[in-house]
């Protein structure tokens, strides 16, 4: 019989709980942790957050935890309004924008660690460079074989301009593709929904002439075809995108081209 | 010092700092001229704050009316309240057509009108007839997403055309040479915690503004303004930076910005009487003045007593009038951050805001070709061979004391062109490079070092609290000399404890602890001089509104703060004239006279 281990730094330790003073409304927050260059295995570390000084989100509480308690606790985070994309995370479960995520919504104590099935580089901070290569991949620039007019914008009618509604809008969190069971399985080489989504919003954008080609180009066992409509990624994404909807929309396509 | 930190060294013919709306479009085109152009960036270009831009972007297709770009031109000039260089304001509002049209043939899904054409949306300080005539339908828009919209296909084009991208890469310093040319910057890449020297015929910073300069502020986390930071240590001159936009409708409490599109679109601000307040202030653009005068007249209700909420600290502004389809078609993403951050169902509740600090009019001083200049042996326009800048970071000036809404994103476009532009005219791909002054590199290690092993006692978020609270109580909407003086002893008490800045995490890789530091030693700089700025002009102008000089003084004030500032924490100002002229004959010098919405 043969034995599996797991990597060696993927046990989780036990790791420092920091002492608190604060008030009585208080929440304590169960945090991720991995250094790099300590050659050290990752470990939890807990902190009590006094809600009564710290805004409602749970960006707000990781500021208040680095600001306040361990200046050493590594994140992402810009905008803190949900538009940039960089605090993706896994908050109590469940993939989503720390900063649009608020206390008040999970119970109990928060358990945080990073976008799951990512290498770490350290705590909170994902590895990226694969996915963003995937975004790379399917060509996200208008293609198109007539000339555009020199002087005015290219027509669009609105009903054509409504079919972009709903996919322009993703903001590349990675929250949906890292929260994918094939794309876990498959992600080399399986494109994931967030890219698919992606690549759907240049295929039906009326302006873009090289449906043909990037259909083509999907046309594989796996960069479209891994997807078995789980559905994780629609109940994940952070801005109420239906990714699932668009890579229906992309094999239906694929059938309707070959009838 | 070098031998302590080992360096990769790179070799290109354009290095572009920073990869929002501005460097993502100077980088494509640098790419597409042909020169070996590399982007860094200290986060992925779509995390740019460019993404967070709402409204749209001003041009004068005249897609919903009669419109030009001479109307478009005096708008900019009143609103910049004669502070802008009318060389440089031509130049944005006639290239800002081309631009425009240039971003939908990329792919900006910009909204349609009935005929497929862009949609274009009214904007506060956008007239017709050169401010006669109604308000002007200007603002291009893609929904209220037009910046998010606008970067993503920026980043699209720019993997279209080969620039090489060098991501959550942190930039320390200019590398200057003797003669004061610059030749690199040496940056940080925060995965795996290596330096690198990024050698180039031309470094553009388009880095942004310093929002985060202030306690509550619609600005990113990371507007740190790192290239003006990185200017104001080689030595040189930033520019108006005494000019500091508070944008009407930030989120009361949260500070998420909510756009001037809604009152585009036709929402209302009312007091805690219900009274449609602006009314009273712009009688004739009512909620739609420029952005000071709405920011000042909310103050003013609010100082007089008529805020809302338990402590009358802020104003509602309303929508629940407006058609539902109208908004969820329009006004999404606004809805979505209201719900979110006040709670507030738009089509039932009015929207509790607040002025709040959104844009930096001031910057790296440039001319319309995005060239950094310096004032040198009496020549205010003494170009700085090597760098450029662009975006928000610089000032080239075309919104003088004032911004209009929906000028920033065209700002952004026209001047990332015009820099690309330059740069194919007098580079040459592939010349060689000079040698790498030693000591400059070694001054950019040395403070890195010094940085990364700062033991006193103070960790950066408190220095930083008392900068960002200094700056919002003694810098704000409204001034005075005497808060102006007491604010410039406190910002700079505030700079005079930076040697005691404690740096808990000594490690290289994502070290985010001294990433913070370096910000704030960033941040400080401009603080500074905007407070030493601010308490030096004497007069009334856009937004900086001082009380004890209510009106605006053409005849001594008429010119560009410049400010230099050394390590000591001193700060030196001179000026710069006014460009009285204009690029072309097409069009006249537009002179000052009274600014009345």
């Amino acid at each position: 019989m043969v034995e599996f281990n797991l990597p060696a730094n993927s046990r989780i330790g036990q790791g420092k709980s920091h002492p608190y003073s604060g008030g009585s409304n208080s929440k304590t927050f169960k945090v991720y942790r991995y250094e790099p260059e300590s050659g050290e295995n990752p470990r939890w570390d807990t902190y009590t957050v006094d809600l009564d000084d710290c805004g409602p989100m749970i960006l707000d509480a990781l500021i208040a935890i680095k600001d306040k308690i361990d200046p050493t606790l590594t994140f992402r985070r810009s905008c803190r309004e949900g538009i940039c994309g960089s605090c993706a995370m896994n908050i109590d479960g469940t993939n989503t924008l720390a900063c649009t995520k608020a206390i008040e919504e999970v119970s109990g104590d928060v358990t945080i660690s990073p976008l799951p099935h990512l290498e770490v580089v350290k705590d909170l901070v994902g590895d990226l460079t694969h996915f963003y290569a995937q975004y790379a991949s399917i060509e996200p620039w208008m293609q198109t074989k007539t000339p555009a007019p020199p002087d005015r914008e290219r027509l669009q009618a609105r009903d054509d301009r409504v079919k972009i509604d709903g996919l322009y809008e993703c903001i590349l969190c990675a929250c949906c593709s890292t929260s994918c069971p094939s794309y876990w399985w498959n992600g080399d080489r399986y494109l994931g929904p967030s890219v698919l989504l992606q690549a759907y919003r240049w295929v039906i954008d009326s302006r873009d002439e090289a449906t043909g080609e990037r259909l083509d180009k999907l046309e594989d066992p796996f960069k479209l075809y891994r997807c078995h409509t789980i559905m994780n990624c629609s109940k994940t994404c952070p801005k109420g995108l239906n990714p699932a909807r668009a890579i229906a929309e992309l094999k239906k396509m694929m059938v309707e081209r070959k009838l | 010092m070098t031998s302590a930190y080992p360096y990769t060294e790179h070799k290109f013919d354009v290095v572009v700092v920073g990869a929002g709306g501005s460097g993502l479009r100077a980088a494509m085109g640098c790419a597409e001229a042909g020169l070996n152009t590399a982007c860094i960036s200290k986060v992925f270009p779509t995390r740019s704050h460019t993404v967070a831009a709402q409204g749209g972007i001003s041009a004068s297709l005249g897609n919903m009316g009669r419109d030009n770009w001479k109307w478009h031109m005096f708008d900019t000039v009143k609103g910049s309240d004669w502070l802008g260089d009318q060389d440089a304001i031509e130049h944005l509002v006639r290239d800002a057509v081309p631009a425009v049209l240039e971003l939908e043939h990329f792919g900006v899904p910009f909204s349609r009108t009935e005929e497929g054409k862009i949609y274009q949306r009214a904007f506060g300080g956008m007239t017709t007839e050169f401010g006669e005539g109604a308000a002007a339908q200007r603002t291009c828009a893609a929904a209220d997403r037009t910046g998010h919209a606008m970067l993503h296909t920026l980043y699209g084009q720019s993997l279209k055309h080969d620039t090489h991208f060098f991501i959550e890469y942190f930039a320390l310093d200019l590398i200057m040479d003797d003669e004061g040319k610059c030749q690199g910057v040496l940056a940080w890449d925060l995965t795996d915690g290596t330096l690198h020297l990024f050698r180039a015929q031309m470094v553009i910073l388009a880095t942004g503004g310093y929002g985060r300069a202030y306690f509550s502020c619609t600005s990113a986390h990371t507007c740190t303004g790192d290239g003006g930071g990185m200017v104001l240590r080689a030595g040189l001159p930033v520019q108006d930076m005494e000019f500091v936009q508070f944008h009407p409708t930030g989120i009361y409490g949260a500070g998420c910005l909510i756009t001037e599109g809604v009152r585009g679109e036709g929402g209302i601000l009312r007091n805690s009487e219900g009274e449609r307040f602006m009314e009273r202030y712009a009688p004739s653009a009512k909620d739609l003045a420029s952005r000071d005068v709405v920011s000042r007249s909310m103050t003013m209700e609010i100082r007089e007593g008529r805020g809302v909420g338990k402590e009358n600290d802020h104003i509602f502004l309303h929508l629940e009038h407006l058609d539902a389809d109208m908004i969820a078609e329009r006004l999404p993403g606004i809805s979505e951050s209201a719900k979110i951050f006040a709670g507030v169902d738009v089509n039932k509740e009015p929207i509790p805001v607040l002025p709040t600090v959104h844009y930096n009019m001031g910057g790296i001083q440039t001319n319309y070709r995005a060239e950094v200049l310096t004032l040198k042996d009496g020549n205010p326009d003494d170009i700085v061979p090597g760098l450029m800048a662009i975006g928000e970071a610089a000032c080239v000036s075309v919104h003088g004391a004032n911004r209009l809404g929906s000028n920033s994103l065209i700002d952004l476009v026209v001047f990332g062109r015009s820099a690309a532009a330059q740069c194919a005219e007098i580079l040459k791909p592939g010349a060689n490079l000079p040698d790498v002054n030693q000591a400059s590199l070694d001054k950019a290690l040395a403070r890195f070092d010094q940085f990364r092993h700062a033991d006193g006692d103070t960790p950066t978020a408190v220095i930083r609290d008392k900068m960002q609270r200094t700056m919002q109580s003694n810098c704000a909407v409204f001034r005075t000399a005497e808060v102006l003086a007491e604010g410039k002893t406190e910002i700079d008490e505030v700079y005079k404890t930076m040697p005691s800045l404690k740096v808990s995490d000594r490690s290289m890789t994502w070290n985010s602890d001294l990433v913070e530091a370096l910000e704030l030693d960033n941040l400080i700089r401009q603080a500074v001089v905007t407070m030493h700025s601010a308490e030096n002009r004497k007069e009334s102008r856009g937004a900086h509104a001082h009380e004890d000089y209510a009106d605006r003084d053409d005849e001594n004030w008429m010119k560009h703060t410049l400010s230099w500032f050394d390590e000591s924490g001193e700060v030196t100002i001179d000026y710069r004239p006014v460009h009285d002229y204009t690029l072309s004959e097409e069009i006249e010098y537009i002179k000052p006279k009274a600014r009345v919405y």
